[in-house]
């Protein structure tokens, strides 16, 4: 084991893996995670504890991660590049590591000019896949990324994010490729809708192998509304929501629209279980998160394996 | 070539509001191809200030002159009579420019007309778009010719993000994706597969926020010029 991820030891085990999301709030407010990790707890195998998502300023990643482990929540640390430098960065790795948080998600993060400081300086002084290398090394070369020797590694299980839908098509494939040479060891993709697109991006997956050398977890998220279904399709970068999702939400009298989003969610997911190569869906109910127990459930993944 | 715009008037009216005697200063280069800080731009906005002016009750004086590089010590020196005459410089150069005449004349205050934007093409009449970002360590060999430090959003080596749509940068349907374009000129020269090698971090110690930057060329130096300021070395 590269480390003490329970996620780690489910996925090479062969269980099919649950994991789900949890936003910090933008205040310090502690008992908002309390009430959300008991929606997740025992539902999910492990929760992405967002990084100042869309550019907003919010609780630290790594804070409301040690919140929600004290509410027995498996947490997976998001850091992006956006706000860090490489300093920084390894600095937040060590720490993470430090207080038992074992899975680390790589991103380079949403630009600052999508957030409520739009004027902020954008840091960017990696990427991704460098942080997701220099992550690998000081994991199992015990080295900074200046080359400097530490004593303790931090012993985190890597992952990082892949967007089937993003364009160039032809490029994603090649770009997933990278992602694993760099050192990750789970991958989760961006919510999917369009379930046929990301049937034909795994196949190009399996096509170079690279489900073997990575496990894959399929982004999925229920829709409340037909206005967030709108929303999703025309506003938000390298999503891909088809037009049918839109219309079935539409196709519902108003009061049913969330119980008919869930249903959607449950579907694809039932979809997405039979494609060869998947290991596992990232369930992302944001602000959302009390629907979770009800949607593990109907896709017949609940209890969660109790490893020892 | 460097990129300039004029600053808002009412923040020009307010950097010169405590001087009487102005002299407006352009720049026969960049500033000039920018249509922000020549000849013309420097008789239009003296034109603009004495009206601005004279509703207030008058008072102020405007030189007008412009000069073939105000980052040039030859051509810099050349104002040094009209300067001891004015209360203050507005130049109408970049950065560079309004720093030079600072540094010459030490006892005239001297104000920026305009915004230093960009390393830049001007890619048609009216139309200036970023090219270099001067890091001091040049990558256009591995990137097929376009700049992602300068051109992509989140400056990424081994792009392009998951917000690349439809050659559309995440940040604004109006930009191009650096990466799609690098894509596409590699796809053409046959050589996509290089992007298939990890490219490691950046040596940013080249780039900005180290201090000023200077490159000493002690072979081609005829004095030395202790006065001068010295900075770092960019390699």
């Amino acid at each position: 084991m590269k480390s003490k991820s329970k996620l780690e030891k489910l996925l090479e085990s062969g269980h099919f893996a649950v994991t789900g999301e949890l936003g910090p709030p933008p205040s310090a407010d502690a008992e908002i995670i309390k009430k959300k990790a008991k929606y997740l707890k025992g539902c999910v195998d492990a929760v992405n504890v967002t990084d100042g998502q869309t550019a907003v300023a919010r609780m630290a990643s790594w804070a409301a991660c040690l919140l929600g482990k004290e509410e027995g929540l498996e947490p997976t640390v998001q850091m992006t590049c956006r706000d860090r430098n490489r300093i920084a960065l390894q600095m937040d790795i060590l720490g993470v590591a430090a207080l038992g948080i074992n899975n680390i998600l790589c991103l380079t993060g949403d630009h600052q000019s999508f957030g409520n400081h739009p004027m902020a300086k954008g840091v960017y002084d990696l990427d991704s896949i460098q942080l997701i290398k220099m992550v690998k090394d000081m994991r199992d070369e015990k080295k900074f990324q200046c080359g400097d020797e530490m004593d303790v590694e931090p012993r985190l299980f890597i992952g990082a994010a892949a967007n089937p839908f993003a364009d160039p098509f032809e490029y994603r494939v090649f770009r997933l490729a990278k992602k694993v040479a760099a050192g990750a060891d789970f991958i989760q993709t961006q919510i999917i809708y369009n379930v046929e697109k990301f049937a034909k991006w795994m196949e190009a997956v399996r096509e170079k192998g690279l489900h073997e050398k990575v496990k894959i977890l399929a982004g999925v998220a229920p829709i409340k509304s037909v206005g967030a279904a709108r929303y999703m399709q025309t506003r938000v970068p390298g999503m891909d929501v088809p037009d049918a999702v839109v219309e079935r939400l539409r196709g519902v009298p108003k009061e049913e629209v969330s119980r008919e989003g869930i249903k959607l969610c449950v579907d694809i997911i039932n979809q997405i279980r039979e494609i060869p190569g998947v290991a596992g869906i990232h369930l992302m109910a944001i602000e959302w998160e009390e629907v979770v127990p009800e949607i593990v459930e109907q896709v017949g993944l609940l209890p969660r394996p109790q490893l020892s | 070539m460097i990129v300039v715009q004029q600053k808002p008037l009412d923040r020009i009216r307010q950097m010169i509001a405590d001087y009487d005697k102005i002299l407006i200063l352009g720049c026969g280069t960049c500033a000039t191809v920018s249509f922000a800080g020549g000849e013309k731009e420097v008789q239009a906005l003296a034109s603009i200030l004495r009206m601005a002016d004279k509703a207030k009750g008058g008072g102020k004086q405007f030189l007008e002159h412009t000069i073939k590089r105000q980052c040039e010590w030859e051509f810099v020196d050349e104002i040094e009579p009209m300067v001891k005459e004015v209360d203050a410089i507005l130049s109408l150069g970049c950065g560079i420019g309004v720093q030079a005449i600072a540094q010459r004349f030490p006892d005239v205050p001297v104000l920026p007309g305009l915004d230093t934007c960009f390393m830049g093409l001007p890619q048609e009449h009216g139309l200036f778009s970023e090219m270099c970002a001067a890091c001091g360590n040049c990558i256009l060999d591995l990137t097929a010719g376009i700049c992602p430090i300068a051109r992509c959003s989140k400056s990424l080596l081994n792009g392009p993000c998951g917000g690349s749509h439809d050659g559309k940068c995440e940040v604004s349907p109006d930009l191009p994706c650096a990466w799609q374009l690098i894509i596409e000129r590699l796809t053409k020269l046959g050589r996509l597969r290089e992007l298939e090698d990890i490219k490691p971090p950046k040596d940013w110690s080249t780039s900005a926020a180290g201090g000023m930057r200077t490159i000493d060329r002690s072979d081609l130096r005829i004095t030395s010029q202790d006065a001068t300021p010295q900075g770092h070395e960019p390699n």
